[in-house]
């Protein structure tokens, strides 16, 4: 009883968390006379395929929309935000970790807090150093402003990942004589690997996901991102071309989704401010 | 710090002790990350709070002294007002979601059970799905004239009319309601189960052998020492939905007749589209006090915690 009880329950959560998406399915591969018959029409049953599935609509995304050149534009800033995060936030974390002593710590959780402050705060006075910087409508200004996203809450992972990594590797390298810049250039990189890739992953999860600053920045559709373009531009007027945009909600969601479950326990660790030993 | 001194007592190059002088790395170090987060977050946070002041527009570069004329303007204004008013009833709403469904989700989740991997994927859509593209999937299900809800409530023998999800103020909002705590729950369910994996075994098994059975010790036992786990969840909780502007400006765009409008896309529609940057800042501005709450709630727990473990 208990456990029919159980499964129930988790079947529950499970609905209500993964209906959207079956229905992004679901809409992505209807005939078009199978999706647009109102709701108030009771006898036609709009959970399942009435008609057989169709690839109309993926044939349209692909074909007749930018939507392969936003995915372009996003691996665009993925890479260079990504770059500039690991370049700027490792060393960082590192710094508060192991070098900075007492006050590192209170530093480090300075830097987490600028995280709290949201883009819908920022987007007006970035939109004028945007528009001084002449990088209105371009890529340029979201690889520039991105990592005052990213480099807060990374520069905070890679401090909490550094000390759950024990001191002695890099302490008895120096007693074998190597400088203190030296362990670091040559000892500590190998020790961060995983730190260094929850760092990319969290990046990349989070430019595909921003859409604040995107719809701030980018006004012509073919410099939009995926985030983006799907929601503002596949919108033509007043015409919503409801199984297109489900198909690009669906591929664009699933395998971000695959990459976000395989890290999520590291994010929660940062999250939690080490309120909860992981 | 022994061996520091042991190298830079025999100081054998300049060089050598530069290299190992730990406050000179550290310093370098943190630099860079220094200098991104005072100039572009640090700067433009004061910026925001100067461009309310002034008569800026998103057209020319000048600057114009307005003293608190945005300020009166945006609090004479009832659509500010009902924005201010919409994004405490959302946040405070959805929060109240939230936490009911993650503490009730945590308990489900901390169980095992067959396909619980699958379970678990599916409970973590929501979170990982950008917002922008769940709001428009969410528009897709309020549809006004293909609403699988409605559709749903008709043949179950629920609705009898006929309901018009976006195109009705109160609806509306609790369209919005529901999408934010669908998009956080889960969020909230991970960072609750992590806490429970650390209330120590001991404590619920005396509690047991004392004989509380399962609400008894989800109220008296679990539930207080999950509180700090549980405030985490809130407090991010707080400042996504306060402070987003994606949910509402793809579901409603802040209509009908705007009265759904959030202090975020207000700001966006005054200062971004409207080109007046100053009252967009002013409106933005509003959302400090939701801000100040939490960071100060979170130095606190963070404190207690600090005490709590060492």
């Amino acid at each position: 009883m208990k456990r029919v009880a159980l499964y129930a329950a988790a079947l529950g959560f499970m609905a209500f968390a993964g209906f959207p998406f079956y229905w992004m399915l679901i809409t992505a591969f209807k005939q078009n006379r199978d999706l647009y018959v109102g709701a108030f029409d009771t006898r036609h049953v709009p959970w399942i395929f009435n008609d057989p599935p169709t690839l109309e609509h993926v044939r349209l995304l692909f074909g007749q929309t930018d939507f392969l050149r936003w995915i372009a534009n996003t691996l665009i800033v993925v890479v260079a935000v990504v770059v500039v995060t690991v370049a700027v936030a490792v060393p960082a974390g590192y710094s508060l970790a192991r070098l900075t002593g007492r006050w590192g710590e209170r530093l480090g959780i300075g830097i987490f807090f600028t995280y709290l402050i949201p883009p819908t705060l920022l987007f007006i006075p970035f939109a004028r150093l945007v528009a001084l910087l002449g990088l209105q409508n371009s890529l340029g200004a979201l690889i520039l402003i991105y990592p005052t996203i990213t480099i807060p809450f990374c520069t905070w992972l890679v401090m909490g990942f550094l000390r759950s990594v024990p001191w002695d590797i890099e302490e008895q390298a120096m007693i074998d004589g190597y400088s203190r810049l030296a362990v670091i250039v040559k000892v500590v990189p190998r020790l961060i690997v995983p730190g260094i890739l929850t760092v990319v992953v969290f990046s990349f999860t989070l430019v595909l996901q921003e859409f604040v600053y995107a719809l701030t920045f980018i006004s012509s559709v073919d410099k939009m991102t995926v985030s983006l373009g799907v929601p503002i531009a596949l919108v033509r007027g007043d015409v919503y071309h409801w199984g297109a945009l489900m198909a690009a909600a669906l591929f664009t969601s699933i395998p971000l989704a695959i990459v976000y479950n395989l890290f999520i326990d590291r994010f929660i660790q940062g999250f939690t401010l080490g309120a909860v030993k992981g | 710090m022994l061996l520091r001194r042991r190298h830079g007592g025999t100081a054998t190059t300049v060089k050598r002790s530069l290299a190992d002088r730990e406050n000179v790395l550290g310093a370098a170090l943190l630099a860079p990350a220094l200098a991104y987060v005072l100039l572009l977050v640090g700067v433009p946070f004061v910026l925001a709070i100067v461009l309310s002041f002034s008569t800026a527009t998103a057209g020319s570069l000048s600057f114009g002294w307005a003293g608190f004329a945005n300020y009166r303007a945006i609090l004479a204004d009832p659509i500010f007002r009902r924005a201010l008013a919409n994004t405490a009833i959302v946040t405070i709403g959805s929060q109240v979601l939230v936490v009911v469904l993650a503490t009730a989700a945590a308990q489900v989740f901390r169980a095992a059970f067959h396909g619980k991997r699958t379970a678990r994927f599916v409970l973590l859509l929501p979170w990982a799905v950008p917002v922008s593209l769940a709001a428009i999937a969410w528009t897709w299900i309020f549809d006004s004239t293909f609403s699988v809800i409605n559709w749903t409530l008709k043949v179950g023998g629920l609705l009898h009319g006929w309901l018009y999800w976006l195109g009705d103020p109160t609806l509306a909002l609790v369209a919005i309601i529901i999408v934010q705590a669908w998009r956080i729950f889960p969020f909230a369910t991970v960072i609750v189960l992590a806490g429970l994996s650390s209330i120590p075994q001991e404590v619920v098994e005396a509690a047991i052998v004392d004989g509380a059975g399962f609400w008894r010790r989800l109220f008296h036992v679990e539930l207080p020492l999950l509180l700090p786990v549980v405030a985490v969840a809130v407090l991010f909780g707080v400042v996504y939905t306060a402070t987003d502007l994606g949910v509402v400006y793809i579901l409603t765009g802040g209509g009908p007749a705007n009265t759904t409008h959030v202090l975020p896309t207000l700001a966006f529609q005054r200062g971004i589209q409207g080109a007046d940057l100053g009252q967009g800042a002013a409106i933005a501005v509003f959302l400090l006090p939701f801000l100040i709450v939490v960071a100060i709630a979170m130095l606190r727990l963070a404190r207690h915690t600090e005490v709590g473990t060492t």
